[in-house]
């Protein structure tokens, strides 16, 4: 009895010490970590700026950054704006992305188009899309289309270049295989090119929904009179350095959350492949 | 047609599944204005009712060319392929290929991915599933009907394919290196599987292959090609019983002499490149 109980305890020490790295590992103390350093970083930006004498107007604190908030709430009908904002960065990160998967797997599927047309989309890929925003308003006028458009341009890129590489590498005996088959050419595209482009168009759209954001933000920022871009605008005229600040953490909320939903989406798809099964899905 | 008259008949009581006659075929040259390249010429042979006939060569000897024309991918520039005595003039459901790369879809179970080639015909669904399962039963690997290929060996995974292949009931299998990236081990296990596979099922093979005794192990007759521009130069019977089991036929003192008889045939001794 006495023996056995030995060997457990035995057992037992370097199974502890082990247990603290698998803890680690297995995902649960990150996030604790992450959330930590979250409460870290707020406390020092609440009470570091007054100590070492920062005006409100160049770095507000954390306080004033959330009565700032309930303000907006109240007063200037925040919720209509995250709304326009949250709204309008869908509708183009859908549309940029139809649009940019359509014309890559147009591409991909006619090379004598894409080898003519090749110079234009790179020269109109490194071009910075989102100076095009006065331009559209010039030709739009202030309503939501010149935004729109910018979102859908700045999306469309990054989408229909992921696409277009992998309709480029495709895996030409695989193609074969289904030729020899005698697989139509619909069968073919929807049964071995769209799903073996999916890695890649998903890449695209996780890309693209970041973006997306992005080129809402500047279309607001340039010409509008709703959407958190314009409280940006608005707040900088103000000095209302909270209100800019808020705006930002807004957007960036909605950034998150449309980045999020694409991951899940993709994980949900890309089950198959191995490396999505554990290290994608742990953050 | 008068040299079948003058050569002495071939007995052949079984009737010819695959025919190549006279066949050549020929690609464009890199540069405009260069001469084309002969990829093979002069290609004659048969492949009989349920016989298994291996083809070795050089690297280089047009070996996926002649597979593609049978598959119908490729068309010859002269002469004929003929399965069953009809030519071949496109992808038809009756040739079955598999590859060194398994060629599975990824994104597809192994049921799935074997059900692939019978999705090209009209099928029902639960005929088509039956029809798979039967498959996976025949090429052993029922029990990872469910996994998907990267969570399976890679000799699995060739096996899958070659459910894959012999789903969609071809007159003739092309098998082109299904063996060469697998190890030692495995290679001749899944020699033995495929083998016996083959055997029971009686049906017509005809193996694309690097490993000189992997033919002498696994066929009946071996067709000896030669490089640049490809052509058959030699043709051995093998004539050794236990066709369904490789690694008893391997252990055989005729079989060490194709080998040896292969090895001077394909001047692999005095080759200085690879």
């Amino acid at each position: 009895m006495s023996n056995e109980a030995d060997t457990t305890t035995r057992t037992r020490l370097p199974l502890r010490v082990f247990s603290a790295r698998a803890v680690w590992q297995s995902g649960t103390s990150a996030p604790a970590a992450s959330l930590a350093l979250a409460v870290l970083v707020l406390l020092a930006w609440q009470y570091l700026p007054p100590m070492f004498g920062v005006p409100k107007y160049i770095i507000p604190r954390v306080s004033d950054l959330w009565n700032e908030m309930i303000r907006m709430w109240f007063q200037e009908n925040l919720l209509r704006h995250f709304i326009s904002t949250a709204s309008m960065s869908i509708l183009g990160f859908v549309l940029g992305g139809l649009l940019g998967a359509v014309a890559g797997y147009a591409l991909g599927l006619l090379p004598t188009w894409e080898k003519v047309l090749s110079p234009y989309i790179l020269a109109l890929q490194i071009a910075p899309k989102v100076a095009f925003a006065p331009l559209f308003i010039l030709w739009f006028g202030y309503n939501a289309w010149p935004k729109l458009i910018v979102t859908v341009l700045v999306v469309f890129f990054p989408i229909l270049v992921n696409v277009l590489q992998a309709m480029r590498i495709m895996d030409r005996d695989l193609i074969n295989l289904a030729r020899a088959y005698n697989m139509s050419k619909t069968k073919i595209f929807l049964k071995v090119m769209l799903p073996y482009s999916m890695p890649n168009l998903l890449a695209g759209l996780r890309i693209g929904a970041t973006l997306a954001v992005i080129g809402i933000t500047v279309g607001e920022l340039v010409g509008g009179e709703i959407g958190l871009g314009y409280l940006i605008s608005f707040g900088q005229g103000q000095a209302n350095t909270s209100m800019v600040f808020d705006a930002i953490g807004l957007l960036t909320v909605i950034g998150v959350i449309m980045y999020w939903a694409v991951t899940s989406v993709e994980n949900r798809i890309l089950h198959y492949l191995p490396r999505a099964v554990g290290a994608q899905r742990s953050p | 047609m008068f040299l079948y008259e003058q050569d002495p008949p071939v007995p052949s009581a079984k009737s010819n599944v695959l025919r190549f006659l006279d066949v050549a075929r020929r690609f464009p040259g890199r540069t405009a204005g260069a001469p084309p390249f002969t990829a093979v010429r002069d290609l004659s042979f048969e492949v009989n009712e349920s016989e298994f006939v291996s083809i070795v060569g050089p690297s280089g000897c047009g070996k996926s060319t002649l597979l593609n024309m049978i598959a119908g991918l490729d068309r010859p520039s002269e002469g004929t392929v003929s399965l069953h005595g009809v030519e071949v003039v496109g992808p038809n459901s009756s040739v079955g290929f598999m590859l060194q790369k398994d060629l599975l879809l990824p994104w597809r179970t192994v049921l799935h991915n074997v059900e692939f080639g019978l999705e090209a015909r009209n099928m029902e669904a639960g005929a088509r599933r039956e029809r798979a399962l039967q498959e996976l039963k025949r090429c052993r690997i029922t029990e990872f009907a469910d996994r998907y290929p990267y969570q399976i060996s890679g000799g699995q995974r060739q096996r899958a394919a070659l459910a894959r292949t012999l789903a969609i009931d071809p007159d003739v299998v092309l098998l082109d290196e299904p063996f060469s990236a697998l190890d030692a081990q495995t290679k001749l296990i899944l020699q033995k599987s495929f083998a016996g596979t083959i055997a029971v099922a009686g049906l017509t093979t005809l193996l694309i292959t690097h490993d000189l005794s992997e033919a002498v192990a696994m066929s009946d007759r071996i067709l000896v090609m030669s490089d640049g521009p490809g052509r058959i130069v030699d043709e051995i019977e093998v004539g050794l019983p236990d066709r369904d089991n490789p690694i008893a036929r391997l252990a055989m003192p005729r079989a060490t002499e194709i080998v040896k008889h292969l090895f001077h045939a394909l001047h692999i001794d005095n080759r200085l490149d690879a």
